[in-house]
């Protein structure tokens, strides 16, 4: 069945699972999920996300044009299943985790190498059928290049800077990177393993930590995944909190970032400057809410917090004063030359990667790929709000940034318009305890962060699954820093600023 | 242009002072106690007013990352009382470190550790840093940072504020310079 099918057309085939909301899960037999991979070469469905249960494999696929979303899932009794790696590069290491964690082996999977599993776990599958494993430490084979005068650089997992720890190695010519190569897994923490038997609220702290930079995003997901899997309805009051939140998170790490990305172009003013508005706003975030980072502040059901009236009022004061002080630092970036050197045509990332890998956030959209949770699939009070996502052709360190620029003010009208029309009312509606699957995909600062949950009778995690942008955007530095020089590494890196801990999981 | 864009931030600090807070630098004082109990008086005397930190991000989610950083803005400006992180375990005299210790992090950190000269200590920054936080009995991870490396102060927080992480430091600073 080639050429033009639809995503939901093609998955009717198989069986539709009763309870998954909001979007249908349909399961299908083995011959079916390899002509679905097959059909996904001369498609263009984005995989959304990939996971697995101990005899089950799912993929949360997207139908580009019609923007349908759906999960596909595939029992695996013998543990072996086709693999999508095989059509859709960015499965790649999806599916060596789920080799790692779960013993199910991608068949056609071209990169055997295990990825989270560094043999320091003593258990091997431990989310399968764990078995005891003692021994060293696996040694990890990188990928090679070879020609005169190359030599290797390793990097990490401790960096020099405050950051997360993972491993870079670099084939260098001199001082161009020839090949960049990631090893992460570092800070895997067992996440889905620590969520399987977990009351919801328990749960909701837990999938609250899996980033904590994007903790609203992540609280927002898991918490729309199971308000869909028991069908509560949210009071309206809770989703204009929970949008407000959402904006002061992505600006709190847009402003940081504009600011420190130019501080690895050793343009330090700027980042004291960023750092100060960053500043201002998690002090609004704890006078009105109580957390500088806003965890456990998002739950399942609504919000944890009200907005009172003098926080309406302090946010509404910080946002006038807070827009003309970023103003000023953007004017300053745009009429330093000498920065503006090292930031444009740096870390090139061409639209066919972006798209070929799925990549969404600014590292999708400043290389031609404007997807946006907000817009599509869309959620509340979104639809409500008026605001453009913005998209850029360039696909270079200067893109990136000014893409968050735009973000940031994009942000700031939505926080103004939310500050307006925010309905009154209850902020949160009790949750049941009940059994369901659901699923939901949120916008983070960082792209589309998708959590699927599946509750028990009893009200309890029997699986979740939360899934970072990340995943999409890693591979893609290796390409961008290709043909750069060593030293602007970390200023390609913090351009792509993916997320260690949302990776590892 | 006659005056660049960056004159005009300058001259806004001249003439309007620091963001910087005042105050913020008072040790903190179940942090004075914590270091009472485990600092050896011979170690105090080998270093003036002055610390450098390294920090080890041991498997955390990044919160705690955040709050580092922000004691290092101009709000609150960690450099004036003397502390100042570096990029080496070999600069160091204290290692921060974040996180419930993963498995996949223990060797690494325990080598940081090893290659920092002494005297050293451990701060261990953070609720998963004590006891694993709400990570604890996961089979990638070890627990609290005592479980790898012996710890000398434990900050408490998820994250800890900025102000909490600046009473713990200096309450390490007053207790190394006494």
């Amino acid at each position: 069945m080639m050429g033009n099918v639809t995503l939901l057309e093609f998955l009717s085939a198989g069986r539709e699972v009763a309870g998954h909301h909001p979007w249908p899960r349909f399961q299908l037999d083995a011959r079916t999920w390899r002509r679905m991979v097959e059909q996904m070469a001369v498609s263009n469905w984005d995989i959304l996300a990939e996971w697995a249960e101990p005899t089950e494999i799912h993929v949360a696929l997207r139908g580009e044009d019609s923007g349908a979303i759906a999960v596909a899932s595939h029992p695996c009794p013998d543990h072996k299943f086709f693999a999508l790696s095989r059509v859709r590069p960015s499965a790649i290491r999806l599916e060596r985790a789920i080799r790692d964690l779960w013993g199910l082996a991608p068949e056609g999977l071209e990169d055997q190498r295990p990825w989270l599993d560094h043999g320091r776990w003593g258990v091997k599958r431990p989310l399968g059928s764990p078995r005891i494993s003692e021994g060293r430490p696996h040694a990890y084979r990188f990928l090679t290049a070879e020609g005169e005068g190359l030599h290797q650089i390793p990097v990490g997992p401790v960096h020099a800077g405050i950051i997360e720890p993972g491993h870079f190695r670099f084939h260098a010519q001199g001082e161009t990177v020839v090949r960049l190569e990631e090893r992460l897994g570092y800070v895997h923490k067992g996440v889905e393993g620590l969520l399987a038997g977990k009351p919801v609220a328990e749960a909701a702290r837990i999938v609250g930590r899996v980033s904590g930079d994007s903790t609203v995003a992540y609280a927002l997901a898991f918490a729309r995944a199971v308000e869909a899997a028991l069908g509560v309805e949210v009071p309206a009051r809770a989703h204009w909190l929970r949008a407000l939140m959402a904006e002061m998170e992505r600006l709190a790490n847009h402003v940081f970032d504009i600011g420190a990305i130019c501080n690895d172009a050793a343009f330090a003013i700027m980042l004291s400057h960023m750092g100060m508005l960053r500043e201002k706003i998690l002090r609004a975030n704890a006078a009105c809410f109580g957390h500088r980072l806003l965890m456990d502040r998002v739950v399942p059901g609504g919000v944890a917090v009200d907005l009172a009236e003098e926080g309406w009022e302090a946010l509404a004061h910080l946002l006038g004063n807070f827009r003309k002080l970023f103003n000023k630092a953007v004017a300053l970036y745009d009429n330093t030359p000498s920065l503006l050197d090292r930031t444009t045509g740096t870390g090139f990332l061409p639209a066919a990667l972006a798209h070929r890998f799925g990549a969404g956030g600014f590292v999708g959209r400043a290389s031609s790929r404007g997807v946006d949770a907000r817009k599509a699939p869309g959620y509340p009070p979104y639809d409500e709000l008026d605001f453009a996502i913005p998209v850029l052709a360039e696909g270079d360190v200067h893109a990136r940034l000014m893409v968050r620029v735009e973000e940031v003010r994009a942000s700031l009208r939505l926080i103004d318009q939310i500050l307006k029309q925010m309905p009154r009312g209850p902020v949160a509606a009790p949750v049941p305890n009940r059994g369901g699957e659901g699923m939901a995909v949120v916008e983070g600062f960082r792209g589309e962060v998708l959590v699927w949950v599946r509750l028990s009778e009893a009200g309890k995690v029997v699986r979740c699954h939360p899934h970072d942008p990340s995943w999409f955007q890693w591979p893609l530095l290796e390409a961008a820093i290709e043909g750069n020089i060593v030293a602007d590494f970390p200023l390609v890196n913090k351009s792509f600023n993916c997320s260690y801990s949302g990776h590892d999981l | 242009m006659i005056f660049p864009p960056i004159s005009h931030l300058i001259a806004r600090h001249l003439l309007k002072g620091p963001h910087t807070i005042t105050g913020g630098g008072e040790p903190d004082a179940e942090a004075l106690r914590q270091l009472a109990e485990n600092l050896g008086v011979a170690a105090r005397h080998r270093l003036g007013r002055s610390l450098s930190i390294r920090e080890v991000d041991a498997g955390s989610c990044n919160g705690c990352e955040l709050e580092i950083h922000a004691v290092n803005n101009p709000v609150y400006d960690l450099e004036r009382f003397g502390i100042r992180f570096v990029a080496s375990p070999r600069h160091a005299d204290v290692l921060l470190v974040t996180g419930p210790v993963t498995w996949n992090m223990a060797e690494a950190l325990r080598r940081t550790y090893d290659a920092t000269p002494g005297p050293k200590w451990v701060v261990a920054l953070g609720d998963c840093a004590k006891d694993g936080g709400c990570f604890a009995g996961s089979y990638a991870v070890a627990g609290g940072v005592h479980e790898v490396v012996p710890v000398d102060l434990h900050i408490p927080g998820c994250p800890p504020s900025p102000l909490q992480i600046l009473g713990g430091l200096t309450a390490l600073l007053a207790s190394v310079a006494e």
